[in-house]
């Protein structure tokens, strides 16, 4: 058996007392920032990519993987106490989480988000274990046709799944591809769009975009918004466990969120805010028994399905970069990045020149999620304390990890600069209404989609048509299409603009 | 001609002026062929690009009803400033300005500035607090970044340590 084989020598690099140690790090961090609003998954990673420089590959990502994980954990406490989601993939929990604990019931809806997150979890994970190995078979046949069309399939994807105007992240995508192409070009030698400042030359760095846009503009944005009351459930967790009605109840949907969130975490744009989402529409779909409360109103279903779902999600988003070298969505796009920082180029070749990172990385998944129920559920107080921190208590620490981050990547003063620009665009953005993750996306993407797209058609003599003549690339190609297609067509349009609402809400 | 949505507006300028000045620029490097392209090219081609779809935003901006005109609404000039001055303070403290001859003040400083500059975006302040938390902050920090992960920044002011 391959599989047991591979696990084995994962787990033998994953139990190491260093390693453990930097997954419960990543965790422990995770959960904090998964529990406190405002900060995310991707501003957190952005801040910790450079003061992981001096660790092993390995202990690195198995923290940075920690931190998206353990968000996804925290989110739900803070989502079902204070009716804010902590992390975007929360917002659904919201609607019936809070519902449970303004009836007294915050102890089952924790017990569900937590026990489903860690079977979610566990399963996510053996799917990655197991579909890894032949994915990455596959990936060997691409060629650069193939690889260009898969990367316009996964920017297509994000688009979709992005909320607001189709159009606005379109352009945000290219937007971003055209700012990945500053720098020094890879085949000439040509400094594009650097304007003779040598620090352009390198190109910008993904760390100030991503800090400056999500770390300044979201601050700036949060400040702007008049600070409405928060009311914590703090007195009312007790009795945590779910009572065999419960049981009973949440048991199907968490089945159906972790196979649905295992689904489309794969999917290029996909992972973890996506599988909660649909998780919670397909919930509401199925008939409730007699006896049971309707959504909205403390469902116990409503709870654990989008959380399971986005667990699950965020497990299985890390195939398709650790096989392809594809990151399917934002945090993933910052993984890239982690990895360049230590010299491993993403894509099929990982599994097999660093097979103790990959299956290192796995190993570490399982460990991490036993470790997050494990301080999700008996220490929740601990981290209910953390929710009476006021905001203003929050921010400037937030904006001096982002600062100090930014220039200890390069030791470099310039950095700073660029990232109060971007901290300016980024507001910007949130002003017109512009989301930005699509645009990370398209900036990590950009010269990568620049290389395949030139020798593909260098191969091809300059002929486009090479993109549609090889089988897979046309497959690829053809999904894009029809993805666009089916969220044009008049009906899910008007659906899917109801769905985005209902999230706001 | 009335906007409808100032947002979609604004936004489909926005795109469309970057998608011309990209263009532009890549018009003075060599484009070549789809053969052989040149570093021209591709951004050439996602220029123009993103200038059309910047148009169809404007134009849906302009024609598509919305229910409230979809304000931009005020800009909060208040926070932008002290939340990205924080941010320079914090740049020319830490690693001052050669060229005028700002010296560098070093890690603890610069935090102190960062955390009373940005506390200042917030709808209240109050002296004693901001300065518990800077030092809650530069303790942390010092430990955190100069002891733990032992990363190479400058602490105390250049006159101090010379």
């Amino acid at each position: 058996m391959d599989l047991v084989n591979n696990l084995t020598l994962g787990f033998g690099v994953a139990f190491t007392f260093t390693n453990l140690l930097y997954c419960l790090a990543g965790c422990i961090l995770g959960t904090l920032i998964g529990v406190l609003p405002g900060i995310g998954p991707v501003a957190t990673i952005a801040m910790l990519l450079p003061a992981t420089y001096a660790l092993p590959p390995v202990s690195a990502l198995i923290m940075l993987a920690g931190i998206y994980y353990g968000a996804q954990y925290g989110g739900s406490t803070t989502a079902i106490l204070v009716n804010l989601p902590g992390e975007s993939s929360s917002v659904v929990t919201v609607i019936d989480g809070y519902q449970m604990a303004r009836k007294g019931r915050a102890g089952p809806a924790l017990a569900a988000a937590g026990l489903g997150s860690f079977f979610a979890g566990c399963v996510g994970t053996l799917i990655l274990a197991a579909f890894a190995p032949p994915l990455t078979e596959l990936a060997f046949k691409f060629g650069p046709a193939e690889y260009f069309s898969l990367m316009i399939l996964g920017l297509i994807g994000a688009v979709v799944l992005a909320s607001g105007s189709l159009l606005k992240a379109i352009a945000m995508i290219v937007l971003g591809l055209l700012m990945g192409l500053v720098g020094t070009d890879v085949n000439s030698g040509v400094a594009r769009f650097s304007f003779d400042i040598p620090e352009l030359t390198d190109g910008i760095g993904f760390v100030t975009i991503a800090m400056g846009v999500f770390g300044y503009g979201e601050i700036i944005a949060n400040l702007s918004r008049p600070e409405h009351e928060r009311e914590v459930f703090t007195a009312k967790v007790s009795g945590l466990f779910p009572t065999k009605e419960d049981f009973k109840r949440m048991l199907p949907a968490v089945l159906r969120g972790t196979s649905l969130g295992a689904a489309l975490g794969i999917l290029p744009g996909g992972g973890a805010l996506l599988a909660a989402f649909a998780a919670y529409t397909i919930e509401k779909k199925t008939k409730l028994h007699p006896g049971e409360v309707p959504f909205g109103k403390g469902n116990i279903r409503g709870v654990a399905a989008p959380e399971s779902a986005n667990n699950a999600g965020a497990q299985t988003s890390f195939i398709p970069l650790l096989t392809l070298g594809i990151p399917p969505n934002a945090v993933m796009a910052l993984m890239v990045g982690a990895m360049t920082i230590h010299n491993i180029q993403p894509g099929p070749q990982v599994m097999t020149s660093n097979p103790e990172l990959f299956w290192g990385l796995i190993a570490s998944m399982w460990i991490g999620n036993a470790m997050l129920i494990i301080l999700n559920l008996p220490l929740i107080g601990m981290w209910i304390k953390l929710l009476s921190v006021p905001y203003k208590y929050l921010f400037p620490a937030i904006v001096l990890f982002c600062a100090i981050g930014v220039y200890s990547t390069n030791n470099n003063t310039f950095d700073i600069w660029m990232v109060a620009i971007f901290g300016f665009i980024g507001y910007s953005f949130f002003k017109l209404g512009c989301e930005p993750a699509p645009l990370l996306l398209g900036f990590i993407l950009g010269p990568m989609m620049e290389e395949n797209l030139r020798r593909a058609l260098l191969l091809s003599r300059g002929d486009w048509i090479v993109f549609v003549t090889r089988p897979i690339s046309a497959g690829l190609l053809a999904a894009a299409l029809l993805l666009l297609v089916i969220v044009l067509l008049p009906a899910v349009k008007s659906k899917r603009e109801e769905a985005f609402h209902e999230e706001e809400a | 001609m009335k906007i409808k949505s100032q947002k979609d507006f604004f936004s489909g300028v926005m795109f469309t002026v970057v998608g011309v000045a990209f263009a532009w620029g890549a018009t003075t490097y060599n484009v070549g062929s789809g053969a052989r392209m040149g570093p021209g090219y591709f951004p050439l081609m996602l220029g123009i690009l993103m200038a059309v779809i910047g148009l169809a935003i404007m134009f849906s901006g302009l024609t598509v009803e919305t229910e409230d005109g979809e304000p931009i609404g005020k800009w909060a000039w208040k926070q932008v400033f002290y939340i990205i001055g924080a941010n320079l303070a914090f740049g020319v403290l830490l690693g001052g300005l050669p060229s005028v001859g700002v010296p560098a003040m070093g890690m603890i400083i610069a935090i102190y500035a960062l955390v009373i500059i940005a506390s200042l975006a917030g709808s209240e302040f109050r002296l004693r607090s901001v300065l518990i938390l800077a030092t809650v902050l530069a303790v942390g920090s010092y430990i955190a970044f100069i002891w733990a992960l032992k990363l190479q920044i400058q602490v105390w002011p250049t006159f101090i340590t010379g």
